[in-house]
């Protein structure tokens, strides 16, 4: 659901239901790393909904764009971090056969 | 985001020799997204856990509803990708995993049950039975208690209904063919109750697909957590008395000792892994604090996560990271 305003699509607050800190957190940091957003922000309206309100402002660019850009951003960080992860344990099993973990200081 | 490619590291660092805690260092991530990844393997990662637990005896000392909350929380090891959510739908052999549980402790035998109480007394061991997780059996086929009415109705009818409407049996289902569903050692060792002579209990559970922030049986973890680096760094050079008492200082062992020229020694920062920031190399003085400055690294991670048996913590890891991607796609196709 979108609140904002018909005459200047820059500025508007995004009500996710079922989502917490967990989405809202994430997607305003990555909203963050945008230069077209002025300002962003989430609150939880109330504990015992299931609910947060994304704030987001812009430089001019429409606001649903740049939080679906925002999104896909996230997407594809956690598709690069979930590739980095396989490769790392992938890695790790072939260093280390089975049974022999004494080394828990590497560095 | 090339940044973010760029510095993105992952580090295993260790295995437990079951494979089922693992430690990991994500270098170059922020918070938000460390913490996200950790909130969603703690609540949303999907398990199996016993939700219905239909009793038809329980004479132990141990209530209904305690042991229905046991049994709850005895963690499955299967894997939850194989099933659906059970939602409102009648529970199938797609999404339910029937359990049975019988046991019976021995009575007193007819030679002492004559005997005075007194007498009973000093007998060394009456029977007792501790119930533990292996004693759950799996129905493959489902329920074996048939509903009451159906019973009284039409007794002459073959086939009555029981409280599972399993249209075949899950051993017949290719997915479950070469995998056995149940409690892995040593997860099958958890005591259930404990009975006395002639105490029985008799009931069969249900386990069907739930996520961690419903109840906290369909946690996949142990627990997951995460710190950061830290940084320990010496502002000046320490050097021989003082390097020693740094060297002492330090429960953890964080500090070395090297030997430079003319037999001096200076103090270096041998293991700040090790660090717990626990401050005592700082205490004595406002000199220490000016020695040595204890700091943590912002984007390192060092990431430890328990898993509780029923997918080895790198596939939840990987599945947590999918459960942000696909909320991130429900909130783009919501925009669209």
């Amino acid at each position: 659901m979108e609140h904002g305003s018909y005459a200047d699509n820059s500025n508007a607050t995004f009500s996710l239901t079922d989502e917490d800190h967990t989405l809202a957190n994430a997607v305003r940091f990555s909203l963050n790393q945008d230069p077209r957003v002025s300002f962003c922000g989430y609150s939880i309206p109330h504990p015992s909904d299931n609910r947060v309100n994304i704030r987001v402002q812009t430089t001019g660019a429409p606001a649903r764009e740049v939080l679906k850009d925002a999104c896909q951003d996230l997407m594809m960080m956690c598709q690069h971090v979930r590739s980095t992860l396989d490769v790392a344990v992938a890695d790790f099993k072939l260093r280390t056969p089975p049974k022999e973990d004494e080394d828990t200081d590497m560095k | 985001m090339d940044q973010f490619r760029n510095n993105f590291r992952v580090e295993v660092i260790r295995f437990s020799d079951d494979g089922m805690d693992m430690e990991f260092d994500m270098i170059g991530i922020d918070p938000a997204l460390a913490n996200a990844f950790r909130r969603i393997l703690i609540a949303e990662v999907p398990t199996m856990a016993i939700e219905k637990v239909f009793i038809a005896n329980n004479t132990s000392l141990i209530q209904d509803e305690v042991l229905a909350h046991r049994l709850g929380l005895i963690p499955i090891s299967v894997d939850p990708r194989l099933f659906e959510y059970a939602e409102s739908n009648a529970p199938n052999e797609r999404n339910t995993i029937v359990f049975k549980l019988h046991v019976q402790c021995a009575k007193y035998s007819e030679e002492e049950k004559g005997q005075s109480k007194k007498k009973k007394d000093e007998k060394k061991v009456p029977p007792r039975i501790t119930v533990k997780a292996k004693d759950l059996k799996w129905l493959p086929k489902g329920s074996e208690f048939y509903l009451e009415s159906e019973d009284s109705n039409s007794n002459s009818t073959s086939k009555s209904k029981t409280y599972t409407s399993f249209t075949c049996s899950q051993d017949s289902l290719p997915e479950f063919s070469n995998i056995k569903i149940g409690f892995k050692e040593p997860l099958d060792d958890i005591n259930i109750a404990r009975l006395g002579p002639g105490q029985e209990i008799e009931l069969e559970a249900q386990a069907v697909k739930g996520v961690g922030k419903t109840h906290a049986k369909w946690s996949p973890v142990a627990t997951a957590w995460y710190r950061m680096l830290p940084e320990v760094v010496l502002l000046e050079e320490i050097e021989d008395e003082d390097a020693e008492t740094l060297k002492k200082k330090c429960p953890v062992g964080v500090f070395d000792i090297e030997d430079i020229a003319n037999g001096r020694k200076r103090s270096t920062v041998a293991r700040p892994r090790a660090c717990t920031l626990c401050r005592e190399c700082i205490r004595g003085g406002e000199e220490w604090e000016k020695r040595v400055s204890l700091r943590r690294v912002k984007d390192h991670f060092i990431f430890t996560i328990e898993s509780t048996g029923a997918l080895p913590p790198e596939v939840l890891f990987t599945e947590a990271v999918k459960i942000l991607e696909s909320k991130c796609e429900r909130v783009i196709s919501e925009l669209s």
